[in-house]
């Protein structure tokens, strides 16, 4: 008998583990989930909400100082992706790490429109990885109004 | 590093049975430095998940103050509050302004503080940086991101100082 909670959790696991499988997400999100409890339930959101509200900024000052044509600061450019490496590196963001690598590699060699292009890169992937981070909380919820536990999903 | 598994662990359950429990001798408390908001909100769950308690600092001038080393009027007060209580400080490497390595450096030139283990973190495994800070008297350097099994680690590095 496949309940509605069953349904849902089956969809979490497998959503969980294509975000894996696709390079979105690698095992530093795993532990952040582990530092998940009954005293803090909400921590993941939290963090991944900070860190959301930091590529918006910094990807913002980044896209202001790439403006300013024949006058790129790029040691600002170099220090905001430096900040946003970081943040994507701590919370697991897979994909946005990565092209936050090649962002510092463009910047450090001063190739102007390589860091304009890696730059849209990055605003896309954090925009699709919240998207798709507010669907797998979305499912969260659905399981829990529904009365079942969120499954441990092993990668 | 020598990993003493057993006693370690059953030292672990001891401190770790009452998450909420302050004011125990063996909890630690720690200053954690770093100008990253989430990594410092990172460090400060895993310390307070491993039962220390924490104080975190955007930045090493505002951890010196809080170390009675900043601004000499200051010094008095912050000294019978604050330094007699953090055991460990755990600061990143790459800060703007004074860095992670300079903080370990006015730490270890203090004659009130010097005792005081600095772990340095790092994003980057740069062997003569690592080098660096543990020629400089750092207890520990700790590759970013942090885990769980990191703070365990050191946990139990310090809990073997000590005694």
């Amino acid at each position: 008998m496949d309940t509605l909670i069953a349904q849902l959790q089956r969809q979490f696991r497998d959503y969980t583990i294509s975000l894996y499988h696709q390079g979105f997400l690698d095992d530093q999100f795993t532990e952040l989930k582990k530092l998940q409890d009954e005293c803090s339930p909400d921590f993941v959101a939290e963090v991944v909400t900070l860190f959301f509200e930091d590529c918006e900024k910094l990807i913002s000052n980044m896209a202001r100082a790439l403006d300013q044509t024949g006058n790129v600061d790029f040691k600002l450019v170099g220090s905001s992706v430096h900040q946003l490496k970081g943040s994507s590196s701590s919370v697991g963001a897979k994909r946005v790490k990565g092209l936050c690598i090649t962002l510092k590699e463009c910047c450090d060699s001063q190739n102007y429109e390589g860091c304009v292009r890696c730059l849209q890169q990055v605003d896309i992937e954090y925009k699709t990885l919240k998207a798709k981070l507010q669907d797998l909380f979305n499912l969260e919820q659905q399981i829990v109004q529904a009365g079942g536990r969120i499954p441990q999903v092993d990668i | 590093m020598n990993s003493s598994g057993g006693s370690c662990s059953s030292l672990m359950d001891v401190v770790t049975y009452d998450p909420h429990h302050h004011g125990h001798d063996e909890e630690l408390h720690v200053l954690a430095v770093d100008d990253n908001l989430i990594d410092r909100k990172l460090v400060e769950r895993l310390l307070k998940i491993s039962s220390c308690k924490v104080t975190t600092a955007e930045n090493a001038i505002r951890a010196l103050e809080y170390l009675g080393l900043g601004d000499q009027n200051q010094h008095i007060d912050a000294l019978t509050c604050n330094v007699m209580k953090v055991n460990l400080i755990i600061t990143d490497y790459c800060m703007p302004g004074m860095t992670g390595f300079e903080l370990l450096k006015k730490v270890k030139e203090s004659s009130n503080l010097r005792e005081l283990p600095v772990v340095i973190m790092s994003s980057e495994n740069i062997p003569t940086r690592i080098n660096k800070c543990l020629a400089s008297g750092a207890q520990m350097f700790m590759q970013k991101p942090l885990k769980l099994s990191d703070v365990e680690k050191l946990k139990c590095h310090l809990m073997n100082c000590r005694s």
